[in-house]
């Protein structure tokens, strides 16, 4: 799968894009938010909370408890600041 | 901002054509509402999101998810255009890095009377500041931050549920 990261969650994760193959046992958006925590200290520090992070699977906006699946792209973000 | 309709219901169907343009450079307003007349249309309401220099802004730095912008965008115009009968549509963001002063965003709404027009236009920019993915971050005083997203935002995209 193809993970994006914008805003402050790139900065702190230190990236902007990566793939990674869909970790056993991944799920659903949360299963994977908790799998990236393991991933290291900066993407510890950007998954810490969710209620300040939002969610997208293949550009649409989605709730945590969404599943995922291998080919998907995944984006995480924090609620938007446009307009 | 308002005109008359001379060929009633009966008349031709407005240009229905959406633009939406993700863009570092600046637009001009004119020519964007220009571009939007025809013979049906009696209204074009317009919303212009300005850089506000308050608090010794220096800057004000946008970033998007390319793709997924446009893709939101565009849903929310034909979402408007199931609520209202519409002419053409234009939205304009700009990103990167702009000024105090700067223009940031352009909803341009025509219609055949200036009521669709107008609540087309505040609807486009209540779900703009809501759902397009767009990031700001603020330059002031050598440093930056990013800017939080307001409950008051989302108080104004819900009226329209």
């Amino acid at each position: 799968m193809t993970l994006l990261y914008f805003a402050w969650v790139r900065q702190k994760v230190g990236r902007g894009e990566e793939r990674i193959e869909l970790p056993a046992g991944v799920k659903t958006i949360d299963d994977l938010v908790a799998h990236l925590r393991g991933r290291g200290p900066g993407y510890a520090d950007a998954f810490t909370d969710t209620k300040r992070l939002r969610a997208a699977i293949n550009q649409e906006h989605v709730a945590f408890d969404t599943p995922v699946h291998a080919e998907d792209e995944v984006a995480f973000f924090p609620p938007v600041t446009g307009g | 901002m308002s005109g008359l309709d001379p060929q009633g219901e009966g008349g031709r169907e407005c240009a229905m054509t959406t633009h939406i343009r993700i863009q570092q450079e600046d637009f001009d307003i004119n020519s964007e509402t220009k571009a939007l007349r025809s013979g049906t249309v009696g209204a074009v309401a317009t919303f212009t999101g300005i850089v506000r220099g308050d608090d010794g802004l220096a800057a004000l730095v946008l970033e998007h998810y390319p793709g997924m912008t446009e893709r939101e965008i565009a849903r929310h115009v034909d979402e408007a255009r199931s609520r209202w009968p519409l002419g053409g549509v234009t939205v304009i963001h700009r990103v990167g890095r702009l000024a105090p002063g700067d223009n940031i965003v352009l909803v341009a709404v025509a219609a055949a009377h200036r009521k669709a027009a107008f609540e087309a236009c505040e609807f486009l920019m209540d779900y703009l500041k809501t759902r397009a993915p767009f990031w700001k971050r603020e330059e002031r005083d050598g440093s930056d931050h990013w800017v939080e997203a307001k409950q008051s935002d989302d108080d104004a995209a819900k009226k329209w549920r």
